[in-house]
């Protein structure tokens, strides 16, 4: 057990360093990383794009199936996400089915989806309570250094905008594909910021080594009018004040609407 | 411990469940489907060592929520790379029983349990004292039996209660308390079908002595402006149940002090 001892030390070094508001990459408190998106790397999928935030590395495929509505909305498409931490992305990764990090990453990406109605999935209905699209969001996690939430959200955002849907026409029941694609019902673009509390200070989009000292963890989503959508509280023992949670929505207000710049432009 | 059945579904209750389409969740004088208004909480009901095999237990109804919680430990950690050199881990396990709501749930624990077991025992990790107990694991099994929308925070109330009656040392008692919004208003303890139908939910978990936040999740939309009312509404909440919470566990030890007499 050297590692408790290693990140004893560096959270005693990370936690100095913010006490003089410094960081041990020398970017200030609320920076991000350096962002680079590429739309539509993989061709076999109907949306898909590649976000590298610092070191990590988000790949993204959204596939679209037909299949039954669920009962209690029988009239809307359905999304799906799921989040993969694949092994060769970091040593603490193992293969096997999804863990309980992997589960939480892909439903708070979900929720900001969801709750902000970023697709319109009302147009997804091919035959009320009996055929949909589904819409298959995967994350894949090529690279881990930090901040997984942020990066995946980006990298959901920019491949649903980069999906192409065929066109088609319902005869008897069934799909019949005609040439040409149409985008995908797009209605919001839902970003996410991920504070870290180390110390006393809040921090965003921590890299691996801050993230592994970090005391709690608040990710907040945002639509492009402002309101929130999705939060969600994780990471650690430690906890938030209630004037850290406000201070907290005061910055994730500007700085989603500077993340959706990027993304939304790319 | 007594499982009671609770009492009828208000008419108004009843017509909504039916009809899916409801026309109102709030009528004209502000009083919601179970006839609470937006600030009131459901009648809540705690009690403590319910269990006799379990080293702590607690038992808990808010509305027609019908929660057990069990703690064993601190002991063995299993499987061992589980354990930590410097402290005790918590293993949480939320549960919903098959029978718990309308339609069978499958008794395999879906994403939705994943993740709260995940969360809930984030909100209960900052009140334990860990240090005190390395290398070993502290298990917190909460069931629920019925399930009336807000059974996280029913599941935080009840797990901190039995933590505190397996006599493991604590920083405070951790309470949760969800607000939302119904209709378009601000409410407190949202119940099954305002949880369902409504348009925002916000649970949060809270350490009074403390003024900590420990969980804090959100889903629906809300100004950031509804967020910070809906927060102190569920602090608000908090503060109410923390008082039943305290004297739960009293009333566990008065009764035992009433034996010694007798």
């Amino acid at each position: 057990m050297t590692s408790s001892i290693v990140v004893n030390v560096k959270k005693k070094r990370i936690t100095e360093l913010l006490a003089s508001g410094k960081r041990t990459d020398g970017r200030g408190l609320t920076d991000y990383r350096e962002i680079q998106i590429e739309s539509g790397v993989i061709e076999r999928a109907e949306g898909s794009a590649r976000v590298r935030l610092g070191k990590t590395e988000v790949l993204v495929g959204v596939k679209i199936a037909t299949g039954s509505p669920f009962e209690d909305v029988p009239d809307k498409g359905v999304l799906t996400v799921n989040a993969e931490l694949v092994p060769l992305a970091s040593p603490s990764f193992e293969p096997g089915p999804p863990g309980e990090d992997a589960v939480e990453l892909a439903r708070v990406v979900d929720r900001g989806i969801r709750e902000s109605k970023a697709i319109d999935l009302e147009t997804l209905c091919v035959e009320p309570g009996k055929l949909v699209f589904v819409v298959f969001v995967d994350i894949y996690i090529l690279n881990h250094d930090g901040n997984l939430i942020d990066a995946s959200t980006m990298a959901a955002l920019a491949a649903l905008i980069n999906t192409k849907m065929f066109k088609y026409t319902v005869e008897e029941g069934k799909i019949v594909k005609k040439p040409g694609y149409t985008p995908l019902p797009m209605t919001d673009y839902p970003i996410s910021v991920t504070f870290a509390k180390i110390g006393n200070k809040l921090i965003l989009d921590t890299w691996l080594d801050e993230e592994q000292v970090m005391d709690a963890r608040l990710t907040m989503t945002m639509t492009k009018d402002g309101n929130i959508c999705a939060i969600q509280k994780g990471g650690g023992s430690g906890y938030f004040t209630k004037e850290e949670i406000v201070e907290a929505t005061k910055i994730a207000t500007e700085k989603t609407a500077e993340l959706r710049k990027i993304v939304v432009k790319s | 411990m007594q499982l009671k059945a609770n009492k009828k579904k208000t008419k108004r209750e009843r017509e909504t469940m039916t009809n899916k389409k409801t026309e109102t969740l709030i009528d004209k004088k502000g009083i919601r489907l179970d006839g609470r208004k937006v600030d009131e909480l459901r009648p809540v009901k705690m009690e403590v060592g319910v269990l006799p095999n379990a080293d702590g237990s607690a038992y808990l109804e808010q509305g027609r929520n019908k929660i057990l919680v069990g703690v064993y430990g601190p002991k063995e950690a299993h499987p061992r790379h589980i354990a930590r050199q410097d402290r005790a881990v918590i293993q949480c396990r939320y549960h919903m029983a098959p029978f718990s709501v309308d339609e069978r749930k499958s008794p395999a624990p879906s994403r939705r349990d994943v993740e709260l077991s995940k969360v809930i025992r984030e909100a209960l990790e900052p009140a334990v004292f860990l240090e005190y107990y390395p290398r070993t694991s502290i298990q917190v099994y909460i069931e629920i039996l019925q399930a009336d929308g807000g059974t996280r925070c029913a599941g935080i109330n009840t797990a901190a209660l039995a933590l505190a009656d397996a006599g493991i040392p604590m920083r405070d008692l951790v309470v949760a308390c969800a607000a939302g919004k119904v209709d378009g208003k601000l409410v407190v303890d949202l119940m099954d079908t305002e949880d369902k139908v409504g348009e925002a939910d916000v649970p949060v978990a809270f350490m009074p002595n403390l003024n900590a936040i420990t969980l804090l999740q959100m889903d629906g939309k809300l100004s950031p402006e509804e967020f910070e009312t809906a927060i102190n509404m569920a602090l608000d909440g908090c503060k109410q149940l923390y008082a039943v919470q305290k004297e739960a566990l009293k009333s566990k030890y008065v009764s035992v002090e009433e034996d010694k007499e007798e």
